[in-house]
């Protein structure tokens, strides 16, 4: 019975583990790679460099750097407006890509990884979860 | 000097072959300008599709899923659109009215939707319904394609009717073109031709036989965005966005075969190669292709001559290179392309207006017209 249990804990804890928590860094950016071959790669194009004047750069990008939620927001509700990055205008619309919250984390992870870039914290689903459409207002 | 001569011969040949060779005739800015815009209606991000009831009354689809009714100007947002699945490129796309719309108020919709419930994302679906005042009603679903996927890309679409009481709408390959486009038993990437009630016509090409999808009319196509009927012909035509390099125009024949992805002036927009393949017997070659790509949605033949000289060219969006197109055609060959409102933002939509003048949509402006001086 004891070891019953003992499985039983096992099993239960190792299911609702897959279940719940969240992707470790690494496995993050991986699926985040994915998300940015399907959705965002036609625009921010394969390295990150984006078209100067038109769609903004990702790769040692200071807008994204220095505003992780509304770099969040910008990709859960869709950004639209001028924005400034690395001192070149943009003033274009970038729409929602119905992607959901652990998407976001993901391609977030990677997009702060890649091409250089080095993000130390991990953007997590409940981080993502709780970002809220009026962040874009501030 | 022989050798210099062989040795220039090489090395320019060598360059050339490096980079995939622009597709005559070249895009040309215009000299003269003997016409300006302005803007009908604004304050619409992604207007997709656009259908005139009146000159002055139309129909503007907007992807994230608002239809609009503009009366003069104004838009109001019309109920009882269907349920949109929007993800990536998917959204509430195209709108056209029934042939016989001012009898019966009809429209149709291509849209991407999940009909099922299930969790396995999405793909593109034809609905009709009756339009009344600023809402819709008796939406009907006229046909989805399958199976639902998660993938961003390629949901096509346009629908047109021809002259014999058929409507064709496409859709894309939905990012799984190693499966979808050459199979006729299975949706997406294909050309689709229904009886305006949505029944299936008995003399569809692939009618009748085994597994295949029977509203099928062409297939092996990437992501058509742009239909229009012939205004002469009454053949359908079509567009599409290759990968990089290889946008075609194509004429729509049925059960006819056009390539992709077995066949393509493209390659992958990571630089290399999908296939050697330009051509293959049975498979039809574009009527044109655009090597740059232009990324082309929308298209529309000018027909009225309200505009000095272009009468009977076709107008094509460029997504890409954010104008309009306009190509001229002689004896049934692209002679000339020009540039039509350089750098005005990515056009998504040209329709004539029943006035004749040229109407577009572009992303992040809205809906502007054409007037010539």
């Amino acid at each position: 019975m004891k070891l019953f249990s003992l499985f039983y804990f096992l099993v239960v804890g190792l299911v609702a583990t897959s279940l719940f928590q969240e992707k470790t860094k690494e496995e993050s950016i991986i699926a985040g790679q994915e998300i940015y071959q399907d959705f965002c790669v036609q625009c921010h194009l394969t390295s990150g460099e984006g078209v100067s004047g038109v769609f903004p750069p990702l790769k040692s990008s200071d807008y994204l750097t220095d505003n992780i939620e509304k770099s969040i927001a910008g990709i859960k509700y869709g950004l639209r407006g001028q924005i400034t990055v690395n001192d070149e205008i943009y003033d274009g619309v970038m729409v929602s890509q119905g992607l959901d919250d652990e998407e976001i984390a993901d391609v977030m992870n990677y997009i702060l990884n890649e091409w250089g870039n080095n993000f130390e914290k991990q953007i997590t689903n409940q981080q993502v979860t709780n970002i809220q459409k009026s962040v874009l207002n501030k | 000097m022989k050798n210099f001569s062989l040795f220039c011969f090489v090395f320019l040949s060598s360059i050339h072959y490096g980079c995939a060779q622009d597709n005559p005739p070249l895009i040309e800015t215009p000299s003269e300008v003997n016409y300006s815009y302005e803007t009908v209606v604004d304050g619409i991000d992604i207007p997709w599709g656009l259908a005139f009831i009146t000159e002055t009354d139309f129909l503007v689809t907007e992807k994230s899923g608002t239809l609009y009714r503009v009366v003069n100007g104004d838009k109001r947002a019309i109920a009882g659109v269907p349920e949109i699945y929007v993800r990536g490129q998917g959204g509430l796309l195209d709108i056209a009215l029934h042939p016989e719309f001012s009898s019966n108020n009809i429209v149709y919709m291509t849209l991407s939707a999940n009909t099922e419930g299930d969790k396995n994302g999405g793909n593109t679906s034809l609905y009709s319904a009756k339009l009344n005042g600023n809402s819709l009603e008796d939406a009907k679903l006229l046909y989805k394609a399958t199976p639902n996927t998660k993938k961003g890309q390629h949901w096509g679409s346009r629908i047109v009717f021809d002259n014999e009481g058929h409507l064709y709408f496409s859709v894309g390959d939905r990012g799984n073109r190693d499966v979808n486009p050459q199979d006729i038993s299975k949706d997406a990437g294909k050309i689709y031709r229904l009886n305006l009630d949505g029944s299936i016509p008995e003399d569809n090409p692939f009618v009748g036989k085994e597994n295949a999808k029977e509203a099928i009319f062409s297939y092996g196509h990437r992501n058509p965005q742009g239909m229009v009927v012939h205004p002469k012909t009454g053949a359908v035509w079509e567009h599409e966005h290759g990968p990089q390099g290889g946008d075609e125009i194509n004429i729509i024949q049925k059960g006819v075969n056009f390539g992709w992805p077995t066949i393509t002036y493209g390659i992958n927009y990571s630089g290399t190669p999908i296939t050697d393949k330009t051509e293959m017997p049975n498979m039809a070659q574009p009527y044109y292709y655009w090597v740059p790509s232009i990324g082309p949605s929308g298209m529309a033949f000018s027909t009225s001559g309200v505009y000095k000289d272009w009468k009977d060219d076709l107008f094509v969006g460029s997504l890409k290179f954010e104008y309009l197109e306009r190509l001229v055609i002689e004896n049934d060959k692209v002679v000339k392309r020009e540039k039509v409102l350089d750098k005005i933002g990515r056009v998504r939509e040209v329709v004539q207006s029943p006035e004749g003048y040229l109407y577009i949509g572009v992303e992040g402006k809205g809906i502007l017209k054409i007037i010539p001086n």
